[in-house]
């Protein structure tokens, strides 16, 4: 398969980045989105260029880093899938295919696709934990846990942490990411002890960081590489206003 | 000058052997913990759990990474499970048996006490995980569910979906987050260790680069601890995430820290088969699916042939003519044998020719008894997400035609030695997790790296870095202006000058690509005396022409991937031979190290406790000398050492 590829260059947050064309020929279709950046930058290399920067790490879609904007979809046309776990069978040969790095004022460009997402981080740091101590808990069966908030629980915790909602979103809003960490907290009643100082702690963080309000177009859930459910959110709002109203 | 090693193993019962030890070593008052400064590099169950841990006590820690977040490392794509001797399932599982099933798993090569200590802290494990929240799944009660893994007959392993090692981590993350927002420990996400700076014979710091801005940092530390995982991308095509590398422990063997038994490495059995020469890495399939699936290839060549040419498919077979080769030649463990059994089984089939795919490098799990058995909603909620990951790569759903599977490059056993403190021969310098070689011997058995990274960095650092820092609560900030520090900042900055100026015409993946070839045919699964020096001199020229036709592009002071590949390569290319040379030493077969010379009648492994109990612990003698090795005696007091058997 042959593709042209429209892809976003820039060298740093400061300067000004740029669309740059280039042509990857030969691929075959059970090659991987990024193995095809891959042999991009090797054909790069060799011809004395700066290969294009992106994150990505495990390429088995659990560890978050990959991101990428794909023909204006977050990780991509394929549903549920991040970057890494998308293959070349999903594009039509000799199509152009438009890559950009995640777009959010709270995700500055390190370098072409490489945006900083420390600002998750921070959020976490924030609220986003169970205070225990190592070797301050009970034994594990002492605290049972009915298997549907437990199955909640993980469907939420599922996050991967990759900032698809965010870059999505139009508002620019963590929203789904927060609310999946405080939700999956909240349905274990180990999470529930600082529920509300939780919520109240991680929302003003993400507000604080320069993320957008959600206006509930749902447009993160349908990006997500998880499928995380917007149900979340609304979890977190009830959350945040049981929390406001105890103040 | 050989080293004397000292493993500090305590005396006593084996039971009572770490209750002893903790009563024995030093503590460090409160008050003095603030004045002491720690370094963790790496953040995965180990490093995370150890930093947090460490930052509750009160000590000042710094920890690095290389991804943009703690949360990223490789720890987090562990799906099965861990392992943990609660016997919740009543099946008379204890922490004797967990003990025995990893020293036997290990096939002898690991030392009793550190074992004894891993399974008796196991179910500490579990009760901390599920205090900060990990969603384990469970049963209708309300219980902790439990399933089997490999090498063992109890179910002992404890899961969330096919995402344990996810969970796990972000566990261990939430509690570093909580020590981060509390002060006790400065995240320095984007940072690479690139040297460990000596001082008196004492680890006192790090130099590390800023993988963002290109800048050359030092920080100083009372003790440094190396939790950064094992050095399976040697090999190029791995399970292991693309950035995961071997160099912050490399540094460390160059600084003259010990390296144990590098050519342990494990071959993972189930992974998804390589296809053409364009793919950058390998797909495991959980260990968790031999629970249900079967392995087989067929029993005729004809049948064999036809799958091949695609005109049968795998599920025309009829089931008389199948070959359920695991369950044939291991009745009592079946398709639950342990990891290096199960590989050498699939490449003994492959090798006679019964390979199921174009390259007859593949066998079949098949899932139809199972979906027959349970039904598929059951095998869907058991598995669902591997089962669609592997449609998405393979484009084959496994519900209706077996997965196909090939052994691959997954762990390594292998790594820093270390004593029972986890302190390796340099003072100040830990190794925990996969970067120390101490727990799981020639093999490691499923669902126990999890346990092993966090019994280190929750239970067992925390404790034994308290006995050697008592002997440094009157000393000062570490002093990063010293000859030491100015040395070795200079040495980070002339091998970054040297890879640039080079300007040849290879790039880095080109050159890694090879190197990952020689091992996999010489170092890999099978290994013989002629393989194994035939390797040696590949990778010696290879790395000559590493020196003499790199062609690296971009500079030093901005984000530079390529240049981060390069110092990772560079490394591995001394690793590599390393590997080899241990493999060469070791002239018998144990765990996932097969000496084709050293096999019983039935092809299984054959150990000679008579000259090889023992760790090789190598020691660095410069890039193109042989290093000097030095062994460390495994004594078996309390367990008696037998063939490994798995099929009664």
């Amino acid at each position: 398969m042959n593709f042209t590829l429209k892809i976003w260059r820039q060298r740093d947050a400061k300067s000004q980045g740029a669309f740059e064309t280039y042509k990857v020929t030969d691929i075959s279709a059970d090659t991987s989105f990024l193995e095809m950046m891959d042999i991009l930058n090797n054909n790069l290399i060799h011809e004395g260029k700066e290969p294009v920067a992106f994150d990505h790490d495990c390429r088995e879609g659990i560890c978050g880093m990959c991101s990428m904007h794909i023909n204006g979809h977050a990780h991509g046309p394929s549903q549920a899938v991040t970057t890494c776990q998308m293959y070349m069978r999903k594009f039509k040969d000799g199509s152009t295919i438009t890559i950009e790095p995640w777009r959010s004022a709270a995700f500055p460009v390190i370098r072409d696709l490489v945006v900083d997402r420390g600002a998750y981080d921070k959020i976490l740091q924030a609220g986003g934990f169970i205070s225990v101590r190592t070797n301050s808990v009970p034994d594990g069966n002492a605290i049972p846990i009915p298997k549907k908030d437990a199955d909640e629980s993980m469907d939420a915790a599922a996050c991967v942490g990759c900032g698809a909602c965010a870059a999505t979103c139009k508002n620019g809003s963590a929203m789904l990411f927060v609310a999946a960490r405080v939700s999956s907290l909240a349905k274990l009643p180990q999470g529930k002890v600082e529920g509300a100082r939780r919520a109240k702690a991680m929302v003003a963080k993400m507000d604080e960081l320069g993320f957008g309000n959600c206006t509930n177009t749902g447009a993160c859930q349908a990006q997500c590489p998880k499928s995380i459910s917007i149900a979340h959110i609304a979890r977190l709002n009830r959350e945040f206003l049981a929390a406001k109203l105890q103040d | 000058m050989a080293y004397k090693l000292d493993a500090k193993t305590p005396a006593g019962p084996l039971a009572e052997k770490w209750s002893n030890h903790k009563a024995a070593i030093k503590v460090v008052s409160p008050a003095n913990k603030r004045k002491l400064d720690i370094i963790v590099v790496g953040t995965g169950l180990g490093g995370a759990s150890a930093a947090a841990s460490l930052g509750e006590l009160g000590y000042n820690v710094k920890i690095f990474c290389i991804s943009d977040s703690p949360r990223r490392a490789h720890s987090i794509a562990a799906q099965g499970g861990i392992n943990a001797a609660k016997n919740y399932q009543n099946d008379n599982d204890s922490i004797y048996r967990l003990f025995y099933d990893t020293i036997k798993g290990g096939d002898y090569r690991a030392r009793e006490a550190n074992v004894y200590r891993l399974a008796e802290v196991s179910n500490l494990i579990i009760d901390q995980c599920v205090a900060q929240g990990v969603p384990f799944a469970r049963e209708y009660g309300g219980l902790l569910a439990n399933r089997s893994f490999g090498g063992a007959q109890v179910s002992r392993t404890f899961y969330a979906r096919g995402q344990t090692g996810q969970q796990l981590l972000l566990g261990a993350y939430s509690v570093l987050n909580k020590e981060i927002a509390a002060g006790s420990v400065k995240s320095y996400p984007r940072h690479e260790m690139l040297d460990i700076v000596i001082e008196n014979g004492e680890a006192c710091g790090i130099i590390a680069r800023n993988l963002v801005t290109g800048e050359i940092e030092r920080h100083g530390a009372h003790a440094v601890v190396i939790a950064t995982g094992g050095y399976g991308n040697v090999f190029f095509l791995s399970t292991n995430a693309m950035a995961s590398n071997g160099s912050a422990a490399f540094q460390c063997y160059r600084k003259g820290a010990g390296f144990a038994n590098p050519c342990f490495t494990q071959i993972h059995p189930t992974c998804i088969p390589v296809h053409g020469t364009q793919q950058s890495k390998l797909t495991l399939m959980s260990e968790s699916l031999r629970n249900d699936g079967r392995i087989w290839v067929p029993k005729k060549m004809e049948d064999v042939e036809a799958i091949r040419k695609g005109a049968k498919l795998p599920s025309d077979i009829a089931e008389e003519d199948r070959d359920y080769y695991l369950e044939r030649r291991y009745p009592a463990f079946g398709n639950l044998v342990p990891r290096d059994v199960a590989s050498r089984a699939a490449k003994e089939r492959c090798d006679a020719g019964f390979g199921v795919n174009e390259t007859g490098l593949a066998v079949f799990l098949d899932f139809k008894t199972a979906i027959e058995r349970l039904g598929k909603e059951t095998i869907k909620q058991r598995y669902g997400n591997l089962f669609d990951m592997y449609e998405e790569i393979t484009d084959v759903n496994p519900y209706e035609q077996p997965m196909q599977i090939f052994p691959a490059v997954h762990y390594t056993m292998g790594g820093i030695w270390v004593d029972y403190n986890l302190m390796t021969t340099i003072p100040g310098l830990y190794a925990i997790g996969e970067a120390n070689f101490s727990d799981h011997g020639a093999n490691r058995l499923g669902a126990s790296a999890l346990m092993q990274g966090l019994a280190d960095g929750y239970f067992v650092l925390p404790y034994t870095i308290g006995d050697y820092l008592a002997k440094k609560i009157q000393a000062p900030k570490i002093d990063t202006t010293t000859k030491a520090f100015d040395e070795a900042e200079a040495g980070v900055r002339a091998r970054i000058e040297r890879l640039f100026a080079i300007k040849g015409n290879q790039s880095v993946d080109d050159i890694h690509k090879r190197l990952g070839l020689i091992m996999w045919d010489n170092v890999g699964m099978a290994r013989t005396k002629e393989s194994l020096e035939k390797a040696i001199v590949e990778i010696q020229a290879l790395r000559k022409e590493f020196y003499k036709d790199l062609k690296l592009v971009g500079d030093n002071n901005s984000f530079n991937v390529e240049l981060e590949k390069a110092l990772r390569l560079e490394d591995f290319l001394e690793l590599g031979e390393l590997m080899a040379r241990d493999a060469l030493n070791r002239e018998e077969s144990c765990g996932g190290h097969f000496r084709s010379e050293h096999q019983t009648e039935d092809g299984e492994a054959l150990r000679h406790d008579d000259k090889f109990a023992y760790a090789a612990v190598w020691e660095y003698k410069g890039i193109d000398e042989v290093p000097e090795m030095t062994i460390e005696p495994l004594e078996y007091e309390f367990v008696h050492r037998a063939q490994r058997n798995y099929k009664d």
